[in-house]
């Protein structure tokens, strides 16, 4: 499992990896947001948590359809089927390289996008917080989409509609614990929620997306 | 350890394919599979290695005891050979690339991107993978595409040695390997009909 986990990372980071695809995304998205909705400090401070959390999640869903596909094309599939690693571990090493060439350093670069929108001053220690408990979420539900599409040639545009729904619950407490936290209102349990998810994404997915790899397999 | 197959019927997309296959294989022998495009080849090699469940029949060995070799190698072109290699090995709980490495004569290739490998040398990583397995049932599925005459030999004596050291082989090919113990098994007779569906 940890072979995988390092050879996925090594993978990202190799030319045409992927890594820093999601981050100049997620970068622009940024950018771009102050450019259509205007320069007022104020309503950049009132959308900003929103806009960072979309942001991340669309940046988050970028490099997922490729998660198992490539896997999938090159046979390596099913070569790790028949590896002595059990399939939910394969899920497992595979969503966390994801989340660390995509959740980990969006939510480190979060923040200095926060000033680019004037995210209120308090609320950016939490952003960053947000971010690290929900992206494993987002990537351990993206997997399970992918796991459900490996087969389907160009799947992206299918995997997205099946992931964005599911990532509902995840972008609404992620956005309201930075909102309460600009606004100084209490945001126990919107983090509370926000972990529940990420808790059991992690707990039930690994199995559901192993599974559909199998189905996928035949 | 032995290969014994009872009766075993296959289906590639929910369709039968092949029906009431037995044959056995003892350790230190290969089965040649033989039989015209379409004939389920492929589909019996992935129901033995457990990638699809059989319709019917018995398997005796299990998936942990098998080494799959397919069409597609495995290879990822970022990683050089020797990372590639690295990888399998390392996901088998084995550490020795090197003699996997020597075996399909990549030394020179070692440190190349695996994309930059011309489509036999590809297949060689691809085949010396299995080495870096340790499991001693080789599924191989037309192993000898696109490599050329020398390494068809070589290929031959690593499967020799295999054979040798107690293991088995599976192999789906239309060329004459000259694997002194081998046994072939035409497929031809058992396609399944399509009238039998279940």
């Amino acid at each position: 499992m940890i072979a995988l986990f390092l050879r996925d990372l090594r993978l990202a980071f190799r030319a045409g990896g992927g890594f820093g695809l999601a981050l100049a995304f997620f970068l622009l998205v940024a950018v771009l947001v102050p450019l259509g909705v205007g320069p007022k400090a104020a309503t950049l401070a009132l959308i900003a948590p929103g806009i960072l959390w979309v942001g991340a999640m669309l940046s988050c869903l970028l490099t997922l359809d490729r998660l198992f596909a490539t896997d999938f094309e090159d046979g390596s599939l099913d070569l790790l089927a028949t590896a002595p690693i059990p399939m939910e571990g394969v899920v497992l090493a595979k969503a966390a390289a994801h989340w660390v060439t995509t959740g980990l350093p969006l939510a480190l670069l979060a923040p200095v996008l926060g000033i680019l929108l004037q995210l209120p001053g308090p609320a950016f220690g939490w952003l960053t917080l947000s971010l690290l408990i929900g992206t494993p979420a987002l990537s351990m539900i993206g997997a399970f989409g992918a796991a459900l599409t490996v087969g389907i040639k160009r799947g992206g545009l299918l995997l997205s509609l099946l992931v964005l729904p599911l990532y509902v619950p995840t972008l609404i407490f992620g956005a309201e614990v930075v909102q309460r936290a600009g606004q100084g209102a209490p945001l126990q349990s919107p983090l509370l929620l926000l972990a529940g998810i990420t808790a059991g994404a992690l707990a039930l997915l690994p199995f559901a997306a192993a599974m559909a790899i199998r189905v996928n397999l035949r | 350890m032995e290969l014994r197959v009872n009766n075993l019927s296959c289906a590639r997309g929910g369709v039968p394919v092949l029906a009431g296959v037995s044959f056995a294989v003892a350790a230190g022998q290969a089965l040649i599979l033989r039989g015209p495009n379409g004939a389920g080849k492929t589909t019996l090699l992935r129901t033995l290695a457990g990638l699809q469940p059989a319709l019917a029949g018995e398997v005796s060995v299990g998936a942990d005891d098998v080494a799959l070799a397919t069409h597609a190698d495995g290879v990822k072109a970022a990683l050089t050979v020797a990372e590639n290699l690295g990888f399998w090995a390392a996901v088998h709980g084995q550490r020795d690339i090197a003699p996997a490495i020597s075996a399909m004569n990549l030394t020179a290739l070692q440190s190349r991107p695996a994309g930059q490998l011309s489509a036999g040398q590809r297949r060689r990583l691809g085949l010396a993978r299995l080495l870096v397995t340790g499991r001693k049932v080789w599924l191989l599925d037309e192993p000898t595409v696109s490599l050329d005459a020398a390494s068809v030999g070589l290929f031959v004596q690593v499967i020799t040695t295999h054979l040798a050291n107690g293991g088995l082989a599976v192999i789906a090919t239309h060329i004459d390997l000259g694997l002194t113990a081998a046994q072939t098994l035409d497929l031809a007779p058992f396609k399944a009909r399509l009238g039998a569906l279940p």
